[in-house]
């Protein structure tokens, strides 16, 4: 469904990421991991059209996608959600819901079945949520544009932990939607996915599967510099 | 409809009854409330802060001019083309407009309006410049002539400031009219989302200088005048103040605010010809300070506090 070859890509006169080349099919979910600063972001960012695309190429069924503005790529099913979240203050859940929804299965009741607390909170303004409903929020807007592939940037940052436990059950039950999972929570997200990258420097250092990631503590440390249940 | 708008509305027509002699006035109070209406699309709903929106407004009042200039005076058509001239010229400069933000986009408005202004000055042959456009004569509507009491003006303009009201209704409460909403808060994010910002920043562009113009085309129909004031930025920067003492991002804050702007402008002047301007200034600044959303804010704030 997603191929990237060899993209290299950064912003202004800037490289970030060189040589990246990645093949995602339709359902399959990758984890990118890594330090930080390394392009894991970046990655994200150049998927959707906010980055200088200096070499190679990116398809989507084939066909590619390089030159589409990010509203034509959002439209063609991929859906983020940026670390910082960026809900819209002053409107209330229900309306940062519908603001771009698209048809398709995920609609206001699938998504408040998945995330109960919007429900509650559904006319309250976003400003008025906390860290984990707004992450919650911006989770649910990207679904309900109907998604293909859900591209995830850090959505556990500074969480508490039952919120991320909250959160993680409910990325699992997306089963069946492709997805790409930035995190420094290196052992929730290799369990939430069956393929992992470890990007340093702007290039793939390791790829693998994640259950395999997982056991190699000796790999993670060294490049994603943990002992893997503490971010940073 | 709420009944509370309903009673609104219903109000609208006491002028005729209560306060006959003031239908002159009513009826630019309709039109500068429909301007402000405008405005209110682009700045309140999609965060376009512009600083020259007189530029449609004039378009809109010197089409309405010259067509009735040129034995064209039928005002319906006149209403009409005006608002199309001026969603034209609304449809080619928001090209410019939707691609700049904060300061640079107010002196771009700035910048357009003045232009506008200039060139309408120096085309003397054609608008007559600083004489204003001779000649205006608007046929009867509908077979109603426009009396010195204004009774006709007022009917024409607050019939057409409805109608385009509940346009503007329609489309704040339509899909689009969140989406804009959601760009104004942020319009990086939209995109993200799969909505085209910049294209539906032009569309809203467009449709509120239709209905700017077609605000101008009522004042140049409703007087037989057409000044270089009403392109001036006077008239853009009055516009604005109406707006932000109403309540920006309120469907009724351009309305409000132009009844109450129009009224006291009409009394402190009586007052105090000469420095009148010196009590809208501490109008505004009270506003602003004491009311930071404008009029209807500062009254919903109150209506919500017993709950």
């Amino acid at each position: 469904m997603l191929e990237l070859r060899e993209v290299r890509a950064g912003y202004g006169d800037a490289v970030v990421l060189d040589g990246i080349s990645l093949a995602l099919p339709e359902g399959g979910t990758l984890a990118l991991l890594g330090r930080n600063g390394v392009g894991k972001s970046t990655l994200l960012l150049t998927l959707m059209g906010y980055t200088r695309l200096r070499k190679g190429d990116l398809l989507w069924n084939g066909k590619s996608i390089a030159r589409l503005a990010p509203h034509r790529r959002a439209r063609l099913g991929i859906g983020w959600v940026a670390q910082e979240r960026e809900i819209f203050p002053s409107l209330t859940v229900q309306e940062n819901l519908t603001v771009a929804a698209q048809p398709g299965p995920w609609d206001l009741p699938q998504v408040f079945q998945l995330f109960p607390r919007l429900a509650e909170r559904r006319a309250n303004k976003g400003h008025q949520l906390s860290g984990g409903e707004q992450q919650m929020l911006a989770i649910a807007r990207a679904l309900m544009t109907n998604p293909r592939l859900l591209l995830l940037d850090e959505p556990l940052e500074g969480l508490a932990p039952i919120i991320v436990e909250e959160l993680a059950q409910a990325l699992r039950h997306l089963a069946g939607m492709a997805m790409i999972l930035v995190e420094q929570h290196a052992e929730i997200a290799l369990s939430l996915t069956e393929q992992a990258l470890v990007i340093e420097r702007g290039r793939i250092a390791h790829r693998g599967a994640s259950r395999e990631l997982a056991a190699d503590e000796r790999l993670l440390e060294r490049y994603v510099g943990v002992s893997a249940t503490q971010s940073g | 409809m709420r009944p509370l708008e309903a009673a609104f509305w219903a109000a609208t027509l006491l002028p005729f009854v209560v306060t006959p002699s003031y239908l002159a006035l009513a009826s630019q109070v309709a039109i500068t409330a429909l301007f402000a209406l405008s405005l209110d699309l682009i700045l309140g709903y999609a965060g376009i802060v512009s600083l020259g929106h007189a530029a449609y407004f004039g378009f809109g009042a010197y089409t309405a001019g010259l067509l009735s200039k040129h034995d064209f005076g039928e005002p319906l058509t006149g209403l009409v083309l005006a608002a199309i001239a001026a969603g034209l010229l609304g449809y080619v400069t928001s090209h410019l407009i939707v691609r700049f933000r904060h300061l640079a986009l107010i002196m771009l408005t700035l910048g357009l309006g003045l232009l506008l202004a200039e060139a309408a000055n120096s085309a003397s042959w054609l608008t007559g410049g600083a004489d204003g456009l001779q000649g205006v004569k608007t046929a009867p509507l509908l077979g109603f002539k426009f009396d010195l009491y204004g009774r006709t003006a007022y009917a024409y303009s607050l019939a057409v400031l409805f109608l385009l009201f509940l346009v503007a209704r329609r489309i704040i409460h339509s899909p689009f009219g969140l989406a804009l909403r959601g760009i104004r808060e942020n319009a990086r994010r939209m995109p993200a989302i799969g909505a085209p910002s910049l294209a539906h920043l032009r569309k809203v562009y467009t449709i509120a200088a239709v209905m700017a113009g077609a605000a101008g085309a009522l004042l140049t129909q409703t007087t037989s005048t057409v000044s270089l004031e009403v392109l001036s930025f006077g008239r853009s920067a009055d516009v604005l103040v109406i707006l932000i003492l109403g309540g920006a991002g309120r469907l009724y804050g351009g309305i409000v605010g132009a009844i109450i702007y129009m009224v006291a402008r009409d009394q402190f002047a009586s007052m105090n010809p000469q420095y009148w301007y010196f009590w809208v200034g501490l109008l505004l600044v009270a506003v602003v300070l004491f009311l930071p959303n404008g009029v209807l804010g500062g009254l919903s704030a109150l209506y919500k506090r017993p709950e």
